[in-house]
């Protein structure tokens, strides 16, 4: 791989007179997990619009190598095409019909969605329709993983299996992933490298890295170390020993 | 795997699906049983106001003289032809209007004005222009149909969620499979509802165009039995009417069975 999947240098975006992103310098690695964290409204989303090149920034430079695949909070499935459909869109780059069947049966077995391949994404529940969005930016060639809030449409437990599941997909899977969320512990529990946003216009805040081989556990002494921090980094926890601990 | 819900799905065997066919039979019997009892009691003068058995012996009349079969068969051609140049020029325009802000700045006042224009107020000019016959008739039907179409296509386009252009876009859907992969399939549902409505209106449309423009067809068929005094007569080309505008709307309901479209009807 050429360069590095993003490079922003002095990145901000306005939108008339609100400013939005301030400054933002920041490297991604090849196969890093980074997970943009901030208060809701500060700007997570329209950064990560400006990595998938939906908005474009007022100024700073922006550079990107690899394919990108966008996964949103819902609905992002077509309605009128099948799983089976939906996930085939993903491999539009193989020409013989027979590899993408097989590509296809392969991504239903790796999600787990066995005999609900003719079902239409209104006929599933939440988590199998985000299992079959992840299914649909997995499959194929793309290099880079964008998720916009991916599982804040789903219940408590669900989401844990859904971080388990990504977890695992990533494993078989490896791409560059750039995770928006306010679930803090989704980016501990997740993220090789946690960014701490600020209030609008963001900034950065602060980075934070967890060493810990995934999949961890929620209760994993890092994990909730790094909530913690986050939590602290963000005022909603008032431990002076945690931000010490702080890397 | 967990809570997945599927729509109910009712078939005939079931014992809605018999309850289905068998209370709509027996309130039919029921207004003939009252239609009876209102005729019998001389309540209105017998040539205004025929019994079941004189509608029925009037039935076997035009079904011999095979006039009614005549107008009905030109009946539904001036509805398919003005209904389906409706749906060919009117679908392409609400794609069009849909996706340029400018156009529908700039004409949607004007098709709104024509939309609740009557379309039997053309009906002296489209005389004049295309004589008394088919082609007055399929006017006025196109005219009827036309602006709804365009308005209901233009509303649906207009409102389909960005991110389903933002998916196309990062799976490389472009140009005509964009249009045949995305945009379409996403306003069919609406689409297909307004098709329903706008039949329905188009047949209104032309049994009025024919009373007035006409020298056959039902409309014409319910002139002329008007102007004899045929009030039997009368009866059977309302129930004909009637019941071909259902059997018209069971014919497009059926496109709301189609499995790619479920997901609009399915909330």
């Amino acid at each position: 791989m050429n360069g590095r999947p993003f490079q922003l240098t002095s990145v901000s975006r306005e939108f008339g007179p609100v400013d939005v992103l301030r400054n933002i310098t920041l490297d991604i690695e090849h196969g890093e997990f980074v997970a943009l964290v901030g208060p809701s409204g500060c700007g997570k989303t329209t950064l990560l619009n400006i990595l998938s090149g939906d908005d474009s920034p007022s100024s700073g430079v922006i550079q990107h190598a690899g394919r990108m695949r966008m996964v949103y909070q819902q609905d992002g499935l077509f309605p009128w095409q099948t799983v089976a459909e939906n996930i085939a869109l993903g491999l539009r780059h193989l020409t013989d019909p027979r590899e993408r069947r097989r590509q296809v049966d392969l991504m239903i077995r790796l999600i787990q969605v066995e005999g609900f391949e003719d079902h239409y994404p209104h006929q599933l529940s939440g988590g199998m329709r985000q299992r079959v969005e992840l299914a649909r930016a997995l499959a194929g060639d793309s290099d880079i993983l964008l998720l916009d809030e991916p599982f804040s449409s789903l219940d408590y437990l669900t989401r844990l299996r859904m971080r388990q599941e990504l977890a695992r997909l990533l494993d078989d899977r490896p791409r560059t992933v750039v995770l928006v969320t306010h679930d803090i512990e989704e980016a501990a529990q997740l993220a090789d490298r946690v960014i701490v946003l600020t209030d609008r216009p963001a900034q950065i805040r602060r980075e934070l890295n967890i060493t810990t081989p995934r999949p961890r556990d929620l209760t994993h002494p890092e994990v909730v170390h790094a909530v913690r921090v986050i939590l602290t980094i963000l005022g909603i926890e008032h431990e002076a020993a945690a931000v010490n601990g702080a890397r | 795997m967990t809570n997945e819900s599927f729509p109910a799905r009712s078939s005939p065997s079931s014992p809605a699906g018999h309850r289905s066919v068998l209370l709509p039979l027996a309130v039919a019997a029921l207004l003939v049983g009252v239609w009876t009892l209102v005729w019998a009691s001389g309540l209105f003068h017998e040539s205004a106001f025929p019994s079941p058995l004189a509608v029925l012996r009037a039935l076997g009349e035009e079904l011999r003289s095979s006039r009614l079969p005549n107008d009905l068969v030109v009946s539904l051609f001036r509805v398919s032809c003005g209904f389906a140049l409706a749906v060919l020029l009117g679908l392409p325009a609400g794609l069009w209007l849909g996706h340029v802000l400018n156009a529908r700045l700039a004409l949607l006042p004007i098709v709104n004005f024509f939309r609740n224009l009557s379309p039997l107020a053309w009906m002296p000019f489209a005389i004049l222009w295309f004589g008394v016959g088919d082609a007055a008739t399929i006017f006025l039907i196109f005219l009827a149909a036309f602006f709804p179409v365009v308005l209901a296509t233009m509303a649906a386009v207009a409102s389909i969620p960005a991110v389903y252009y933002r998916v196309a876009r990062a799976y490389g859907l472009s140009g005509l499979e964009r249009l045949t992969r995305v945009t379409l399939p996403a306003i069919m549902p609406q689409v297909i509802t307004t098709l329903r409505v706008t039949a329905g209106l188009a047949w209104l449309i032309v049994v009025a165009a024919e009373m007035v423009s006409g020298r056959d067809g039902l409309g014409f068929a319910v002139m002329d039995s008007r102007n004899g005094l045929r009030t039997d007569l009368l009866v059977v080309e309302m129930l004909v009417i009637g019941l071909i505008g259902v059997a018209m709307d069971r014919v497009l309901v059926r496109l709301t069975r189609i499995p790619s479209v479920q997901w609009g009807y399915a909330r």
